[in-house]
């Protein structure tokens, strides 16, 4: 039976990503799309997820929002994916080839919760 | 020679050109093809979708009259015409004779009537069109299992008898007969009916049409049968379809039209691909010079008209990679485009067959070595092309790796085109 994974990648949210050329732009995807395409041809892509902006806001209680989930965290989540898997620890494996482990971020690997069993 | 070949492939899918020389003995058949389901839908328009059968009596009882009539007395000037006032006249006796519409449509439509007989049946060109795209509607309809659609496909809209469609599937007569009559019984049952969907359904239903014609493709393209003719027309025939479709406004899509590129790049390749025996030749070794550059540019046309929109269909991604599959030359820019758009394409839709070509193009612009690595993940060990793109992958690097991969490929392939190609891979590691 397999069970799906979400990917959440992290990385230093300092790092500032916007004054790269159309080239360097070009040289950062190959690595995430051989990657992203490696784990569907094996057919363990459910979903190819979404990439996060840099800026966003944190709602808190008592009317309070701040610039930035960053405050406090250094790591930023830069994106997820949802993969397929036998066990936590395959999906752990699949993660090892993960772009984000190049620059220094990591990946975290969840279990999602199916469905049914959630109630 | 071959070349000639193919352009009358392009010339009949896309002119229709009726030459006046034509040998009636290959006239019938040409005109089965080409007027078949003009004939047909409207016969269907007029009479309502559920009364199908007795349209096909009606066109084949007219088709069978002709090839007795023009052997006898030579050919009627205008053999088209001749058809439909044939099938309009058989039409209306069968209305007489049986009776199958209620009393109230058969008071309109005053049988007796010359007059109202020509306006009711209406083989105008606008009619002809619009009630053949209504049929593919029909046809492609989502209470239709695939196989029946196609089966259906090849039989309303292509004019394909049982016999030939028993070869194209591989399967025998009776079980396309019966598939067939099924279908029809569900497009009674279901009450479908012969009409474009509504203008908010149809981008949906269009997604079955457009599937139904790449599988009708497929078949032509991909089929192991040994009837080269046959397959040809397959092709043609869906890219026929096709066209139509981008011939209206409202079936004119992106998607519409990155497919119809996708049918010319592979069509370009019709001829180079296999021997004259039907044996598969292996693109790294076809002569280029058979690829045929009408077919190419007109892939180029469609793939431009396709790049409107926002979105990317797997048509879009296929049609790229063949179109890259045009250039003969190995770039590195050619095999790292190939294998991005292969990355996509399996993010939209893994298929093992996409998976195995993504890992070609992996070893062509990342090295054999990361191939060989990725491949062994694939999970594809019981498929004989994995083990034949392993052997290929390991003949620089491990020659006895390479021929263990092949021999297994050898005992898994099925077909002797697949055997035959194994086999001369294995002869050449020698």
């Amino acid at each position: 039976m397999t069970n799906e994974f979400l990917l959440v990648f992290r990385r230093d949210a300092l790092s500032n990503d916007n004054n790269m050329s159309p080239e360097q732009l070009q040289a950062m995807m190959k690595p995430w799309q051989d990657w992203m395409g490696s784990l569907a041809a094996q057919n363990k892509l459910v979903s190819s997820g979404n990439r996060l902006a840099s800026d966003g806001r944190v709602v808190q209680p008592h009317q309070v929002t701040t610039n930035g989930p960053y405050v406090e965290i250094k790591e930023a989540i830069g994106g997820y994916i949802i993969i397929r898997a036998e066990s936590l620890d395959e999906a752990a494996e699949l993660s090892k080839d993960c772009p984000i482990l190049q620059v220094g971020g990591n990946v975290e690997v969840r279990s999602i919760i199916p469905m049914e069993n959630s109630i | 020679m071959l070349k000639c070949a193919v352009l009358s492939l392009w010339k009949t899918a896309f002119s229709l050109p009726l030459k006046p020389f034509m040998e009636e003995a290959e006239l019938i058949p040409h005109l089965f093809r080409t007027e078949y389901r003009k004939i047909i839908s409207v016969l269907c328009k007029f009479l309502g979708l559920e009364h199908i059968k007795i349209a096909e009596d009606i066109v084949s009882d007219t088709f069978l009259l002709a090839a007795e009539t023009w052997g006898q007395k030579g050919l009627p000037k205008n053999p088209t015409a001749w058809l439909y006032t044939v099938s309009k006249n058989k039409a209306y006796d069968v209305l007489k004779r049986h009776k199958i519409f209620t009393e109230k449509i058969v008071r309109e439509i005053q049988l007796d009537s010359e007059h109202i007989a020509e306006n009711n049946i209406d083989l105008s060109k606008e009619n002809i069109v619009d009630s053949q795209l209504q049929m593919m509607f029909a046809i492609c309809h989502p209470a239709i299992g695939i196989e029946a659609q196609i089966g259906l496909s090849l039989s309303i809209l292509c004019g394909f008898g049982v016999e030939e469609i028993a070869d194209a599937f591989l399967s025998n007569k009776d079980t396309i007969y019966k598939r067939l009559a099924r279908a029809k019984e569900k497009l009674k049952s279901e009450q479908i009916k012969l009409e474009l969907p509504p203008a908010h359904d149809i981008s949906k239903r269009l997604e079955t049409v457009l599937t139904t014609l790449y599988l009708l493709f497929s078949e032509g393209y991909y089929s192991s049968s040994q009837n080269t003719i046959l397959r040809k027309d397959l092709c043609m025939e869906a890219m026929r379809l096709n066209l139509m479709l981008t011939e209206h406004e409202a079936t004119n899509s992106p998607a519409t039209n990155a497919l119809l590129a996708l049918m010319c790049f592979h069509a370009s390749r019709f001829d180079a691909r296999t021997h004259q025996n039907g044996d598969i030749i292996l693109y790294e070794e076809q002569d280029e010079s058979l690829w045929n550059q009408e077919l190419i540019s007109r892939g180029e046309h469609y793939l431009n008209r396709a790049s409107t929109g926002s979105v990317l269909s797997k048509y879009h991604l296929e049609a790229a990679i063949a179109y890259w599959h045009t250039h003969k030359n190995d770039t590195p820019e050619k095999w790292e485009n190939i294998l991005q758009l292969y990355n996509r394409l399996l993010q939209i839709e893994y298929s093992p067959i996409a998976a195995l070509n993504r890992t070609y193009a992996l070893s062509k612009a990342n090295g054999k070595t990361e191939a060989i690595r990725e491949a062994e993940k694939l999970n594809l060990q019981e498929n004989h092309l994995y083990h034949s793109l392993l052997g290929t992958l390991y003949m620089d690097i491990d020659k006895q790796k390479a021929q263990m991969h092949l021999k297994t490929a050898m005992d898994l392939a099925k077909t002797t085109a697949d055997k035959k190609t194994i086999q001369s891979k294995l002869d050449a590691s020698f």
